[in-house]
């Protein structure tokens, strides 16, 4: 599949799923991709490159959300 | 008059031992006088604050921290901790106290210049609190707002020249003592090698894909003065494959008390005369040593390099020509399971740059790792999930005897089906022929 239309499955599979969660870890990523990590993580880089997705880290384990979403980025302003 | 009362806090200063709580109130005070006039660009009164919601905390019996945030800097995944207030009414001073991780300088080397410029930066931007170092090695910047971090990150890589550290689920800022530098009983060239995968594994570092923290370790020898055996999933200890080199005139010297043990370092108190026998023969874990005909010998075979001959000797023993590292995996703290030392995987490897087997190693343990690793799962907590003939497996490895702890002992070793002649088949009659039920 190309990178496009992996990225845009990757945002369509998280938006549907920011109902009920708003941070996933890296393997859920994966997961969804059905890539290797390696290869999973190039995709993932270019989409927080590109502001669609953005890391989350309580500083020994980092998650990814779509910008905005949760509780805390509107709290603190982060959204 | 301080901003917050703190009288639980000032009970800490009564103690023995020095006290934050007087660091921290004695810079507040030197943060309020501002004698080099500095245009603070975080609340003046931050120490006030951070004194004042950790006095809270201990009132309330609850942290007044919230976990974590998507903080960061651009293109970052790690190196900045979010820290936010729950109480930023009350204590605006440390509303957002955000973390920046330094990777540290090699064997933690630095100019005063250098300190002088990280100081006044993060005097400038931040709170001017600092931890140094964090225990994986890192300078610590405690405490800063939002809007400070690309300013701190553009003044620190353009003009210090200096990148972040890891946090999160990267690979943490690499470490290593201070090795051919400074100490002869060094292996290998440990900042080299810390500096070479630094640069190398930039991507781990920075943008987090694996499943959790991943620590490398670089200890020249087995002395272990960065304690890689205890705290990194890949520790790179420096040893050797020859003979302990002996200087028996220098043994004698021990002996005759011309020099004094261990350096001079408990010379303070009267421990009587040096006895070879008692302090380094009988002490030999392995007891590998003996003296014959006035002369100091040593079994190699039997040694398990645990310094202690050399650390109380250094001018008759030291580590033999022949020199490189051992590789262990798997070590962590207690989260999950308990705590876990390495494991041994590579008995003996070359330190010689551009440590391509080295590197073929992570790399192969990683691809592992990032594929069977669950969601928070340590190296050495997978090692034990899987076994360690999994790891030998996929790391390209043969099962040695120096991966056997004890005989009948060690869980790790099996065999797999096509490793065994006839596989896991046979021919029950034949069998039963031979063994009666």
């Amino acid at each position: 599949m190309a990178y496009e239309e992996q990225k845009e499955k990757l945002l369509a599979e998280l938006e549907k799923k920011s109902k009920n969660k708003t941070k996933f870890y890296f393997n859920d990523l994966a997961k969804i991709l059905g890539e290797k990590p390696r290869a999973a993580k190039k995709i993932v880089n270019e989409l927080v490159d590109e502001g669609k997705l953005v890391f989350w880290s309580s500083g020994s384990t980092t998650m990814y959300s779509l910008p905005g979403t949760g509780k805390q980025a509107h709290a603190e302003g982060e959204d | 008059m301080p901003k917050h009362e703190t009288p639980l806090l000032d009970q800490l200063i009564s103690g023995p031992w020095p006290s934050f709580v007087d660091d921290l109130k004695s810079y507040s005070e030197y943060r309020h006088k501002n004698p080099k006039n500095v245009e603070y660009q975080i609340p003046e009164d931050v120490v006030d604050d951070l004194l004042g919601v950790l006095e809270l905390s201990y009132v309330d019996k609850e942290t007044h921290w919230k976990h974590g945030g998507i903080v960061g800097v651009f293109g970052y995944g790690g190196g900045v901790i979010g820290r936010y207030c729950d109480q930023p009414e009350k204590f605006s001073g440390v509303a957002h106290f955000h973390t920046l991780r330094v990777n540290q300088p090699n064997g933690k080397y630095y100019s005063t210049e250098f300190l002088r410029a990280i100081c006044d930066l993060w005097e400038f931007r931040g709170s001017g609190i600092m931890n140094m170092h964090g225990s994986t090695g890192d300078m610590v910047f405690l405490g800063t707002r939002t809007e400070q971090l690309e300013e701190i990150f553009y003044e620190l890589t353009h003009k210090l020249n200096q990148d972040l550290g890891g946090s999160g689920s990267n690979l943490r800022t690499p470490s290593c003592c201070l090795g051919q530098s400074r100490c002869e009983w060094a292996c290998y060239n440990t900042q080299e090698a810390a500096y070479q995968l630094t640069h190398e594994y930039q991507d781990e570092l920075h943008r987090p894909a694996f499943p959790y923290k991943f620590k490398f370790k670089f200890d020249g020898c087995p002395n272990c003065c960065v304690a890689s055996i205890a705290r990194s999933d890949l520790s790179v200890i420096g040893t050797w494959k020859d003979a302990i080199q002996i200087d028996q005139e220098a043994v004698q010297a021990y002996i005759n008390g011309e020099i004094p043990p261990n350096g001079g370092a408990h010379a303070d108190g009267d421990w009587g005369p040096f006895d070879i026998q008692k302090e380094v023969i009988d002490l030999c874990p392995t007891q590998c040593m003996w003296m014959e005909d006035g002369k100091l010998m040593i079994n190699n075979k039997e040694c398990t390099r645990c310094m202690h001959c050399i650390n109380v000797m250094p001018r008759a023993l030291r580590p033999g020509n022949d020199r490189g590292a051992s590789i262990l995996v798997g070590a962590k703290a207690p989260i999950l399971d308990g705590a876990q030392m390495s494991s041994l995987l590579v008995p003996f490897i070359r330190m010689e740059e551009p440590f391509d087997e080295l590197k073929e190693l992570i790399e192969n343990i990683w691809d592992w790792w990032m594929e069977e690793g669950k969601n928070r799962e340590r190296l050495g907590e997978l090692i034990k999930r899987k076994g360690f003939r999994e790891l030998l497996n996929v790391a390209g490895l043969k099962a040695v005897p120096q991966h056997v702890q004890e005989p009948r002992h060690n869980p790790y070793i099996y065999w797999y089906e096509d490793e065994v002649p006839g596989g896991w088949q046979r021919d029950i009659k034949e069998f039963r022929k031979r063994h009666q039920r």
